[in-house]
């Protein structure tokens, strides 16, 4: 604790010192693991709050993909007849669902971090990307439980023969996920920032976050994109996150490295661009909103 | 040993037109430049922010604010709402950064800007403490440690698993207060708390607050709460448009702050009304100005003494430029700390409301008499709004003082000690008449 030390003007001797904002680096890793206990709680608070208000919480992530499922399946497997790599229709499409599900709730989770929390960021000071990371892991309960209901149906479309076999890119799939949430995390933090100043932003994610889908491999496989087209298709991360997880399970993708490669490079990059602005606008946002 | 040092602090808010909020609003605003015409999304014109005070659509909140203060003290911060108070506290609690200078503190630092911050209405109160705590900076393990403590000093043992939307607000103030209170930092700042919960817990939360810094630790507390200031702090500062004023006792500050606004004698002129008139004043094309207000006694003599036994005449005198359908002025009496004790407004007589209804320009004056056998002996304030109800709105805070000499209403009986501390002492009728004692138990 405090002992004698001389009093000096000099800044270390001082525990904090509160400047003018200066640069755009200044995340302090440090403090965010010192409060590494209040993510854990806004975990626990999300997800005891989800289980305590509605008995149909959970069934709701069952009931979305399933049905968006089926409606894929009809729409785009049976009536616009696009191909499906010889996978199961019903298997494709559930296993794209999932994937998005987990990023398109987490992006609009986290880019309403500043937006949703303005009173409490108001009145007392703490990491504020403690809020988004929290949001990360607290959706993964629900995707845990629309990957059970994926697994499910694997398995029982597996015993009635259907061509699908998992390829050893199932070890990747922890880090499929974690790319997931640092996609989202990173993405939605960027957006979270652009919305303290521009606010209609916030009604256009819904509107980007569905176009988001269409130009990523959910309705129909990635072997349909035209080779002018591919190189620059890849630029969009979901594309191999998506692709990925069906190469793992299915057994069956036109994914090829260089699309992984440059899948984590452009994910990387939003982390860091979005980590940087987060934490020029979380000094002054106060200011502003 | 200083706990906290600040160099030169400043803070400068922008006005309005730098951003709209939107991008739709950014891009007609650029399109507007473009074409050389007023901007359609500007809040105000440069003249109005002129006759403001403001220059080039900047405030500063703060201006070149320079302060130590030692570990262990309890510094008192007062000011009139706007003058900068509130900032410094976000500033110090990193909530938003200044924009030049520097503050060097030792020790961590929690921030009391407003109980129950981050309390889920699900979560028992059990979970609330721990996230709150953790908000607040806590880890889990000295949560844990503090917990019954915590409890305790809410008084909630048998609720404290009950999902705190069961809670009445004031179980919820107290456990919120608790858990802040508990905090183990060595600095605490704290505004306004005190406002909520009854005086019994109120008392204990002053207690803790005093044990707080006894332990060595430094408070900043932010009050209008006069009494708690000069209970409370071992020296105050008063901070006024942005600038540190005073820097002293307690009681002498806020001797200060009280006596700050006051107008000598029983008549405010135009030129004084100007100075310190608040509120939505129009400066193009207004509704009304305020020309003077008087205070007189029965005799029409103007005067700031009266018997306790004799009425007192408010007169506001006003111009009225533009018809306007619907004028309020409220009188409201305030005792030395502010805190308001009566008030009457011109629509309260039905006999003459008319009078303040669709009005023609000209000069008025309006008339109202606060009765005798009414006050204490005591001094009391008067604040004075004038409303056109959605059009201008002119408050004046403690524009005028009077003292009233009470000598009670039976000659025969000495009146004095404690009699004398009330806010009001009103002639009430009285009467007393025998019971059967039989049945009366």
């Amino acid at each position: 604790m405090m002992t004698d030390k001389n009093v000096t003007g000099d800044d270390s001797d001082w525990d904090m010192v509160i400047k003018p904002q200066a640069g755009w680096i200044g995340l302090d890793l440090g403090e965010l693991w010192r409060y590494r206990d209040l993510v854990g709680l806004f975990v626990k608070r999300d997800f005891v709050a989800l289980y305590k208000q509605t008995v149909l919480g959970p069934l709701w992530y069952i009931i979305q993909p399933l049905f968006t499922t089926l409606v894929f399946t009809v729409i785009f497997g049976k009536v616009a007849k696009i191909p499906t790599d010889s996978i199961p229709p019903f298997l494709f499409y559930l296993a794209g669902n999932v994937m998005w599900g987990y990023f398109s709730t987490t992006l609009t989770a986290t880019s309403n971090t500043f937006n949703q929390n303005a009173a409490i960021f108001g009145k007392v000071y703490f990491p504020r990307l403690t809020v988004p990371l929290a949001v990360i892991i607290v959706n993964f309960l629900q995707f845990g439980i629309q990957f059970c209901l994926f697994l499910g149906f694997y398995f029982y479309f597996m015993v009635n023969g259907a061509p699908v076999f998992v390829t050893s890119w199932i070890w990747t799939l922890p880090l499929l996920l974690i790319q997931m949430a640092m996609l989202s995390f990173g993405f939605g933090i960027l957006i979270s920032s652009l919305t303290t100043k521009y606010k209609d932003l916030r009604f256009a994610m819904a509107f980007i976050i569905q176009l988001w889908m269409y130009a990523t491999p959910i309705v129909y496989p990635l072997s349909q994109i035209p080779d002018w087209l591919r190189s620059y298709y890849v630029l969009n991360p979901m594309v191999s996150l998506v692709e990925g997880f069906r190469l793992a399970f299915l057994g069956r993708s036109a994914l090829c490295f260089s699309d992984v490669i440059s899948s984590v490079t452009v994910t990387i990059l939003v982390v860091f661009i979005g980590v940087a602005l987060f934490n020029r606008i979380e000094k002054t946002f106060m200011d502003t909103v | 040993m200083k706990a906290i040092q600040i160099d030169s602090l400043w803070k400068e808010y922008r006005l309005g037109v730098i951003n709209h909020g939107t991008l739709v609003k950014d891009f007609q605003s650029w399109w507007a430049r473009l074409r050389g015409i007023e901007d359609p999304n500007s809040l105000i014109t440069i003249d109005e922010a002129e006759s403001c005070g403001v220059n080039a659509g900047k405030v500063n909140a703060l201006r070149d604010i320079n302060l130590e203060i030692n570990q262990g003290e309890i510094l008192g911060i007062i000011g009139r709402n706007g003058a900068g108070k509130s900032t410094l506290l976000k500033i110090l609690s990193k909530v938003t950064s200044p924009t030049r200078g520097c503050i060097r503190t030792r020790g961590r630092i929690a921030s009391l800007l407003e109980v129950g911050t981050g309390f889920h209405p699900e979560l028992t109160g059990r979970e609330n403490v721990f996230l709150n705590g953790a908000i607040l900076g806590m880890s889990k393990e000295e949560i844990k440690q503090k917990f019954d403590e915590i409890v305790e000093f809410a008084e909630l043992n048998h609720f404290i698993d009950t999902p705190v939307k069961r809670y009445s607000s004031g179980m919820y103030v107290r456990l919120a207060f608790a858990v802040a209170a508990h905090l183990e930092t060595e600095i605490i700042v704290v505004d306004e708390v005190l406002a909520v919960g009854d005086v019994v817990f109120q008392r204990k939360c002053l207690g803790k607050m005093k044990d707080v810094s006894s332990a060595g630790r430094t408070v900043l507390f932010v009050s209008h709460n006069m009494n708690a200031i000069k209970n409370l702090c071992t020296r105050a500062i008063l901070i006024d448009q942005g600038c540190l004023t005073m820097d002293a006792d307690p009681e002498s500050v806020v001797a200060r702050y009280l006596d700050r606004n006051l107008v000598e004698g029983p008549i405010v002129s135009e030129r004084e009304i100007e100075k310190r008139i608040e509120g939505v004043i129009k400066k193009q094309y207004p509704h009304f100005r305020i020309l003077e207000i008087r205070m007189e006694n029965e005799q029409g003599m103007a005067a700031s003494k009266f018997e306790s036994t004799e009425p007192v005449i408010v007169q506001v005198k006003y111009r009225v430029f533009q018809k306007v359908n619907d004028l309020r002025i409220l009188v409201a009496v305030a005792d030395e700390m502010g805190t308001s004790i009566y008030g009457s407004q011109n629509t309260d007589d039905n006999s003459t409301a008319e009078q303040f209804y669709e009005i023609e320009p000209g000069d008025y004056i309006a008339r109202c008499v606060l009765p005798a056998n009414i006050f204490a002996n005591k001094k009391y304030h008067l604040n004075i709004d004038v409303v056109s109800p959605k059009k201008e709105h002119h408050v004046l805070k403690k524009i005028l003082e009077f003292e009233i000499e009470f000598h009670g209403y039976n000659s025969e009986i000495q009146y004095g000690g404690n009699n004398l501390d009330f806010f009001l002492w009103p002639k009430m009728s009285w009467q007393a008449e025998k019971i059967d004692t039989a049945t009366g138990v």
